[in-house]
């Protein structure tokens, strides 16, 4: 088998706090391979979110990383000076935020942002930058795309400039993307748009896509596999079809029973719940993370709970799947 | 005679004078375009569009924030001018998106939830505050809550507050403008469920304003699609998702991501372009988008034709007149 394009191996990010160590990433571990879509799924506060910037690079200054392995591209990017990493970044690997304000400059044009990244990373000169980004523009549905590349981000809706986020991210023609939310903010027509894009790109340039989301129907759609986070850690990995078909995490259950569901749910009746809320991640957790929560919940899950095995690349982080299994 | 619809629209119409830029002038944007509409005593009217189409106008005319431009509203079938406004917040009051925003966060619950009858002059102040403790019941938040900050409070606790005081008049009808978009996944189950159960027990109205398709159909049983402004086909719930009318209709409903793996993301064919509302297209404003427009969608705008379960606006339609 080839090496997975990038490789994660006991990611941890921890954020020190006035009461203590917030352990926000608990020891996370995946690989994504060429032209694979891998989605991340949890709810706010899971560290779905960290992993993603911590891989990248981009944690918060006060926030620590740790990994016992970090590689793209069988490069490892651990130890990696930040001038190299940015060398990385934009360039072979490119991230698209939920929050397009935040990350465009409101300074400067949208073209000239989109011609920047080109510039800094390829030296082809302004009028190929210009050219690449019109087409790209056009390729995220944006029509008009020379008028738009002289407009400024607060001219653009939020759909517009989310669009262009995405164009951006594009530019040099990334390996991999890492998607935080990206159609999150979007109307449906949109969103169907845009991952319908990424779908195309996925196959015709072979990228891989790391896609964070808390939206179990655009998993359900768009993954060939799923990693459900909880509290820091992943609870639950499969292919799409096994974990909506079949989940065993207690937690992944309680999640798909959340959302109305065609031929599943009644319009009208209730839905299923997850009653309580999520533990504190501050100081070292000795016991399952959904304990807590969890309506199955036993003895043994009073102790820290491993990674069980259930098949090729298809794991629980569950006592009771360990006891299925067996 | 059958009941009057509780809150109904007659071909009302909001504008707004947009400023071009500098040294331009000043352009008209019709928000609502001479839209009618009835809600309907109990029922759950779910409303869906795209952004930018007029969805939160609409319900601010309802809400009697903005005075339309042309048409009437009416309450229980008597028309109702914009003096009555505080008259109209006594039946009708709004649950808004994001918790995080539209609660005080200088003041406690029991003060955020006791707002709306102060400035109404409910009862006592005695009276008020066992409103306030009863109203916190309903809608599933322990008592002790009433003292805490909304920081102090996750976001799905924050939105029942909200609900909590768009019900402490004890309104017929609720005006919920995306109420969970803004909540997690098991947050949102939670928030609708209580949703439900509140209309079932006090016989509620709801206008369910919204771009989860799927959490209209689970709890709206009538829906109204909107598009630059216009209704373009209202239906009972079941008979949309099953058989749409307009293709505007069609594509939302094709676009929505259930979750069912391996059906792939749908190429709904709509194009990027939603119409620019200060200049919108002529004849059917769908037509640039639309996958089936012939000759006469782009001179003639399509009248509304009643279907057997609502009515559709669109020249492809049999009912078409």
């Amino acid at each position: 088998m080839t090496a997975p394009l990038l490789e994660v191996r006991d990611l941890r990010v921890e954020i020190p706090l006035e009461k203590g160590v917030l352990n926000a990433v608990r020891g996370v571990s995946f690989e994504v391979a060429r032209g694979e879509t891998l989605c991340i799924v949890g709810e706010s506060g899971c560290g779905k979110s960290l992993t993603s910037l911590a891989v990248m690079g981009l944690l918060p200054k006060r926030a620590r990383r740790t990994a016992a392995a970090l590689r793209f591209d069988r490069q490892e990017m651990a130890g990696l000076p930040e001038r190299k990493m940015a060398r990385l970044r934009g360039d072979r690997m490119a991230m698209i935020f939920q929050e397009p304000m935040t990350s465009l400059n409101p300074a400067y044009t949208i073209g000239d942002q989109l011609e920047e990244v080109f510039l800094a990373h390829r030296g082809e000169g302004r009028r190929a930058a210009r050219a690449r980004a019109a087409d790209l523009l056009e390729r995220v549905g944006i029509t008009g795309a020379e008028r738009r590349m002289r407009q400024y981000p607060h001219q653009l809706s939020g759909g517009l400039r989310q669009r262009v986020m995405i164009a951006m991210a594009l530019m040099c023609g990334p390996d991999l993307i890492i998607a935080d939310e990206p159609t999150t903010a979007l109307d449906v027509t949109i969103q169907a748009q845009i991952l319908h894009l990424l779908i195309e790109l996925k196959r015709e340039i072979g990228l891989a896509l790391v896609l964070i989301t808390h939206d179990l129907g655009v998993v359900a759609r768009i993954a060939d596999r799923v990693a459900v986070m909880y509290a820091g850690e992943i609870v639950e990995t499969g292919t799409a079809a096994e974990i909506f078909a079949e989940p065993h995490h207690p937690y992944t259950r309680g999640l798909l029973a959340c959302v109305p569901a065609p031929g599943v749910t009644k319009p009208g009746e209730p839905l299923g719940t997850i009653p309580g809320i999520v533990p504190s991640l501050i100081g070292e957790m000795a016991e399952c993370g959904f304990r807590e929560r969890c309506p199955l919940a036993l003895a043994e899950c009073a102790r820290p709970v491993p990674l069980h095995e259930l098949g090729p690349r298809r794991a629980c982080r569950c006592v009771l799947a360990a006891e299925a299994a067996a | 005679m059958s009941e009057p619809p509780v809150l109904e629209l007659r071909a009302v119409s909001r504008e707004f004078r947009v400023s071009r830029g500098l040294m331009r002038g000043k352009a008209t944007l019709r928000a609502v375009d001479e839209v009618s509409l009835q809600l309907r005593r109990g029922e759950a009217l779910g409303l869906v569009g795209e952004s930018g189409c007029g969805k939160t106008t609409l319900s601010r005319i309802l809400l009697g924030l903005l005075p339309p431009t042309k048409g009437e509203v009416l309450v229980d079938g008597a028309p109702l001018s914009a003096k009555d406004r505080k008259a109209r917040a006594r039946r009708i009051q709004p649950v808004f998106q994001d918790p995080y925003s539209s609660l005080n966060p200088r003041k406690i619950v029991s003060e955020i939830v006791a707002t709306p009858l102060d400035v109404h002059e409910i009862g006592a102040p005695a009276d008020r505050a066992k409103r306030v403790l009863q109203t916190l019941d309903m809608v599933g938040l322990p008592r002790r809550v009433a003292e805490s900050y909304p920081g102090q409070m996750s976001g799905g606790q924050r939105q029942r507050v909200a609900i909590a005081r768009a019900l402490a008049m004890r309104p017929e009808i609720l005006i919920c403008d995306e109420p969970t978009s803004a909540l997690d996944v098991s947050v949102q189950s939670q928030i609708l469920n209580l949703l439900l159960s509140l209309q079932k027990e006090l016989g509620l109205t709801y206008l369910l304003i919204s771009h989860n398709l799927a959490v209209v159909e689970h709890i709206a049983n009538r829906v109204a699609v909107m598009y630059l402004g216009r209704i373009v086909e209202v239906s009972d719930t079941a008979a949309l998702f099953r058989d749409a009318r307009h293709p505007y209709s069609r594509a939302l409903l094709a676009s929505v991501l259930t979750p069912e793996p391996g059906l792939g993301v749908p190429d709904t064919g709509l194009g990027g372009a939603y119409p620019n509302p200060m200049d919108p297209p002529t004849g059917c404003a769908f037509h640039p988008r639309c996958p089936r427009a012939m000759g006469v969608c782009r001179s003639r705008r399509p009248e509304a034709a009643p279907t057997p379960t609502g009515r559709v606006e669109c020249h492809l339609s049999p009912e078409a007149p």
